[in-house]
């Protein structure tokens, strides 16, 4: 138990700080413990017995059985490894993008625009507004003005910048704009919230020590504002690599773009293959997580450098 | 001048009609100074006086709204901060929290492609005392140790001119009487040009070839030292650089060598080379320590001037110095300063005294008396206090 552990541990009478922690504390994190319990645990073992599930013997469609069926793993990797490469390079692309997009705009205002608050609060709304409105809808207004109708896909090919036979919708293209511009939000924000707080006096110190502007953004501002970077990139990436709305083509995909999210939804919910659906989804949530605390690791030191 | 080098010698620095207004307020109207090359320049002033805007404007992190700025002859007023051959101890410190100590310190000679900028940073840690910190963030260092790499991380690049801002206020007497002793033996060594900002007139006075006295963005008196002291120009000058005894009064005789005020009936004498008004109201003064008190008078000697009688309403003893303030009826109350020599205070309070002292230590103010109470509220709390507590007194007795 780890009451026990603790007091065999630590000294308890003579350890001030020891004494003081234990009791109220776990007290105080007992119903969260309870609900990552209920709501956490409970669904991912449950997920995991299924991706190990085999098709019962003579059974209908979707009827399995508790079993160790490894090979579902090897069989899942060798067909959907496509989908699975797929995935990762979106969600990776979307992720530079919308930095690439999100860093000068969260630069903007929180830094440039403060001695103008009022722009500064009237851009931040620009940028939380289209969260009122379901990102569904907003996706398939881009569907609308992407296909092959549209006004812009006509212009694109009236200039030639388009072939006459090429489409906009069904392509990577259109996925990893799809992901870039509904994560967008979630990149700004927290960027914003760290560069708000950045104090340009180490940017003018950097000035004085010669550093160039350039050297100053990736010495002094880039560094200070890892830790809005690392959380933005995080909440952009993570659902971003699962997403299957954007893929899905009933909006921006194809089936050439198809994502594992859309392998997911498909063997889950059409093919009611569950084993299958499950042992993606467990392979989605440890490459996730392999390569983030990876990265968490590696943005923690490079901050010293 | 080359950024990509240490400084061999100090650049000169000069300010041509500098006007800095922020919206709705100017923080600088014409200022012209010329520092010379090699020269240690002291900016002494109250809060608020434009002191950090000057040096923001020299080291390009504000731009003037008018005038230009040179140094080492050059204009550098379009140039960009970062190509500037300037260097500030900021007085916030602006130590960058993500690097460590040395990083911090070797980030100017880094950017400037300086050979083995780890052991130059190194060097400039020792002089500040601070080696053996090296490896730790900025962050957990006291504020003395902070201020400390503040000032290596600046000196490590030899800067032709090097500005500091108030660079030791957080450090203890003892720290801080070191440091100045290494700043002048740096600034000595290497002949840099240094433009030292600072609240502390003791400071300035012993460090400084040159001192000038700012007030609301402009330049009040700017002279060696010792010419500050001697003959402040005006009463801001006389209050803020020590404390001075200033009396107000016609002219009412003037020779080829002195001019002699009417201080309410008394004739107080002041030589004309002292003197910078000669006609009309002035305001002349004596330093507190210049005078003499006198138990018995009253004394006749051509060559002092004599005020009283006046009585002790409070003595304050201080070491080297006890310190008395003599109400003398229709003049004011003044500050005498008297050397303990002999054990205890010479007189105590309620005593009659007379003040006397030499002629040749009176000086003559420049200001135009009517204007000068408009400098009052910016007298040090030390004095206000004073102030309050003798017109507390002088309430007192009238009741
Ligand atoms: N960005 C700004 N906008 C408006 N006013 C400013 C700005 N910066 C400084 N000021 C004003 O200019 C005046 C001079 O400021 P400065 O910082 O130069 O004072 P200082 O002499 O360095 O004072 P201290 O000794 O307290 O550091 C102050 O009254 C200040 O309020
Ligand atoms: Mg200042």
């Amino acid at each position: 138990m780890a009451f026990a552990a603790f007091s065999t541990t630590t000294t308890p009478s003579t350890d001030p700080v020891a004494r003081r922690r234990s009791p109220v504390a776990l007290f105080l994190l007992l119903p969260g413990i309870l609900y990552l319990m209920l709501f956490f645990l409970t669904p991912l073992v449950s997920l995991l017995l299924t991706s190990f599930q085999a098709p019962r013997e003579f059974g209908d469609i979707g009827q399995y059985d508790y079993a160790f069926r490894w090979q579902n793993y090897v069989e899942v990797v060798t067909t959907y490894w496509p989908h699975i490469v797929r995935s990762f390079s979106y969600a990776l692309a979307a992720t530079f993008f919308a930095l690439l997009i999100s860093y000068p705009l969260a630069y903007f205002i929180g830094v440039k625009a403060r001695s103008w608050p009022l722009l500064q609060s009237l851009m931040l709304v620009l940028v939380i507004a289209p969260f009122f409105i379901s990102f569904l809808l907003r996706t398939l207004a881009w569907k609308q003005l992407f296909s092959d109708e549209s006004f812009v896909v006509q212009s694109l090919k009236a200039l030639s910048l388009l072939g006459p036979e090429a489409h906009v919708t069904g392509t990577a293209f259109s996925v990893i704009f799809g992901l870039t511009y509904n994560f967008i939000p979630f990149m700004t924000l927290p960027l914003y919230t760290t560069l708000e707080r950045l104090d340009v006096r180490y940017l003018e110190a950097g000035n004085d020590l010669y550093a160039s502007p350039f050297q100053v953004f990736r010495k002094v501002t880039i560094p200070l504002s890892m830790p809005g970077i690392v959380a933005g990139t995080l909440l952009t990436f993570i659902p971003a690599a699962g997403d299957y709305i954007n893929a899905s083509r009933d909006f921006l995909g194809g089936t050439g773009t198809q994502m594992m999210g859309n392998v997911i939804e498909a063997n889950f919910l059409v093919l009611q293959n569950y084993p299958t659906a499950a042992a993606l989804s467990i392979i989605l949530m440890t490459v996730i997580l392999v390569i983030v605390s990876i990265y968490v690791k590696r943005s923690g030191t490079e901050e010293l450098l | 001048m080359a950024v990509g080098a240490f400084a061999d010698r100090g650049a000169d620095l000069k300010l041509v009609s500098i006007e800095k207004r922020f919206p709705g307020f100017t923080a600088i109207e014409n200022l012209n100074l010329t520092i010379p090359a090699g020269s240690f320049f002291a900016l002494l002033g109250p809060s608020g006086c434009g002191k950090t805007t000057t040096l923001r404007l020299v080291a390009g992190l504000e731009e003037p709204t008018n005038g230009r700025i040179l140094i080492g002859g050059a204009d550098v007023t379009n140039q960009k901060s970062f190509q500037r051959p300037v260097n500030t101890v900021f007085q916030s410190y602006a130590l960058f929290p993500h690097m460590t100590v040395l990083e911090n310190v070797a980030f100017g000679l880094r950017r400037r492609k300086i050979g083995d900028p780890v052991a130059k940073a190194h060097e400039a840690l020792l002089l500040v005392e601070l080696d053996h910190l090296a490896h730790r963030k900025p962050q957990q260092l006291s504020g003395g140790q902070q201020q400390r790499v503040a000032l290596a991380r600046a000196i490590v690049n030899r800067p032709a001119l090097l500005l500091l801002d108030e660079p030791l206020g957080a450090l203890d007497l003892k720290l801080r009487r070191q440091m100045q002793l290494e700043l002048k033996t740096i600034q000595e060594e290497v002949g840099l040009t240094f433009l030292h900002v600072t609240h502390d007139q003791e400071e300035a006075m012993t460090m400084a070839d040159t001192i000038a006295v700012m007030n609301k963005g402009r330049i009040e008196q700017m002279g060696e030292p010792q010419q500050l002291y001697e003959l402040p120009k005006t009463a801001f000058v006389a209050n803020f650089l020590g404390q001075s005894n200033l009396f107000t009064g016609p002219v009412v005789g003037t020779t080829s060598t002195a001019i002699a005020v009417d201080v309410s009936g008394e004739k107080i004498v002041v030589p004309v080379r002292r003197a910078h008004r000669a006609s009309g109201q002035v305001t002349i003064g004596v330093r507190p320590e210049k005078l003499t008190l006198h138990t018995q008078g009253p004394i006749h000697d051509a060559g002092r001037n004599v005020m009283g009688p006046g009585r002790v309403i409070d003595v304050s003893f201080s070491g080297v110095s006890t310190q008395y303030l003599v109400a003398v009826p229709g003049v004011k109350t003044l500050v005498v300063f008297a050397q303990n020599v002999a054990f205890g205070p010479a007189v105590h309070v309620g005593a009659q005294v007379w003040l006397s002292w030499n002629i040749d230590h009176g000086f003559g103010l420049d200001d135009d008396p009517a204007e000068a109470p408009r400098y009052e509220a910016d007298l040090d709390t030390k004095t206000i206090a004073r102030q309050r507590r003798s017109s507390l007194i002088t309430e007192l007795e009238g009741a």
